[in-house]
């Protein structure tokens, strides 16, 4: 039976890993290799990988980096973090990576997104974006690397990666990234059953429970979350984890 | 690309003496042959050709029938023809290859891509050895294989529709999904290719 996949979203910065709070409040988790070894003896879905300070800093997620989750991981894991050109995403796929995000690029250039699609096929280019709440309550696309909300509609910039090929959407919430008080409903609704491409939710998860319970809302392909993965119990103690779900938890 | 990695990296933890190859010489003495194709299937026959591969890798397929896995595309390839790039494949197995035609496109999308069950229809296969039917598979692709010889599919997975997720016909062994990136179990059907 097919069922969504539940995946782990790791934050690197500067050499470890660090999880945020809508965005900032960065806090140290422990060393990338580490946490790959037990999502693989967890038998985790999948893996996304982020190089959050690349696109500020100007050079893209390290091969090295890549190159070592490459060697361990068990299953497919996808990585981003300052992606701008063909020649990047090829080498990191040589490395094992599944498949590349990319988020602000595609924010400067939808022409790029769809070159990168035709040249690696679309299940290889995943897009995520990043949408804030203005203070009147209306989303926003956000860019990271600028730390601002942009004024080009968000509904409109997914509707060109959904025409530019992507194979795939991460839509996070910025608002409720780190919370663990559940994904932002409203956000994905109206979206999941409008998608032709797989839709992944991220932000805000704090147990599976969150995960089915988005589910009810459409037909959801991914439910990502980085907090419940890597802390345990009411205090925040970092613990890697991950349980398998069963699949009939979903949609109902 | 990506799972020629992933490929050489279960072979080497097996202890599989490999090499990653495009030379038709090697080709010609290989005594077993993985094709691991990602991308499309007309620039992938079109490769194929260009670097004169296809009278070694019929050779090896055909006249000395060694063990050959193909694993997603490289499964696809073994066809007659397919949708994609309207191309003719190496037409090992007697199939063909489509897109995905889904009444409910938002709810089962295309690519069908995570992880999935095998329902096995023959599964007394050496392949299967081992396997469990509640075992999940990763999957990623927007086209699939239809056999015209019912007896050559292993296995079929439903997605929408059930559709061929391995094949078997003699030495030729496909698969729709990746089994290098399919934890244990995928390990395991490696495995029992390599005991062909």
């Amino acid at each position: 039976m097919f069922r969504p996949r539940i995946i782990p979203v790791l934050l690197y910065r500067n050499g470890g890993l660090v999880k945020s709070i809508r965005f900032t409040d960065h806090r140290y988790i422990g060393d990338p290799i580490n946490a790959v070894r037990i999502f693989n003896d967890c038998f985790a879905d999948e893996l996304i990988i982020l190089d959050i300070e690349a696109s500020k800093k100007g050079h893209p997620i390290s091969t090295e980096l890549v190159r070592e989750v490459g060697e361990e991981a068990n299953m497919p894991f996808a990585v981003g973090g300052g992606i701008t050109t063909l020649d990047q995403i090829a080498e990191r796929l040589r490395m094992g990576a599944e498949k590349v995000v990319l988020n602000t690029v595609g924010l400067n250039s939808i022409s790029f997104v769809r070159e990168a699609v035709s040249n690696f096929g679309s299940s290889t280019i995943t897009a995520c974006v990043d949408v804030k709440k203005n203070l009147l309550g209306r989303y926003q696309l956000y860019s990271h690397s600028l730390r601002k909300s942009l004024s080009p509609n968000w509904r409109e910039h997914i509707k060109m990666l959904e025409d530019a090929g992507v194979g795939e959407l991460i839509l996070q919430s910025v608002d409720m990234d780190g919370t663990m008080r559940g994904y932002d409903a409203n956000l994905y609704k109206e979206l999941a059953g409008e998608l032709n491409m797989p839709l992944v939710a991220l932000g805000g998860a704090g147990s599976y429970q969150d995960m089915f319970s988005l589910s009810t809302y459409g037909p959801l392909n991914g439910f990502a979350a980085g907090s419940l993965f890597v802390y345990y119990g009411p205090m925040k103690g970092v613990l890697i984890n991950y349980s398998k779900v069963n699949g009939d938890a979903f949609f109902k | 690309m990506g799972n020629l990695f992933s490929v050489g990296k279960i072979l080497s933890k097996i202890g599989c003496d490999y090499r990653v190859t495009s030379d038709p010489e090697e080709i010609a003495n290989a005594n077993r042959i993985i094709m691991p194709g990602v991308g499309h299937f007309g620039t992938a026959m079109q490769n194929m050709r260009d670097r004169n591969l296809l009278t070694a890798l019929n050779e090896a397929a055909l006249v000395r029938k060694v063990p050959i896995l193909g694993i997603c595309l490289g499964m696809q390839l073994m066809a007659s023809q397919s949708e994609e790039g309207d191309a003719a494949g190496l037409g090992w197995l007697d199939a063909s290859v489509v897109r995905f035609k889904m009444d409910d496109s938002t709810r089962f999308k295309v690519p069908h891509m995570g992880w999935n069950t095998l329902d096995a229809q023959r599964p007394d296969d050496p392949i299967l050895n081992g396997i469990e039917t509640a075992d999940e598979f990763y999957f990623v692709h927007s086209f699939h294989l239809i056999a015209h010889q019912p007896e050559d599919v292993l296995t079929t997975t439903d997605y929408s529709y059930p559709f061929v997720s391995s094949v078997r016909r003699n030495n030729l062994v496909g698969m729709q999904f990746h089994p290098e990136k399919s934890h244990a179990a995928g390990e395991r059907l490696i495995r029992n290719f390599l005991t062909l």
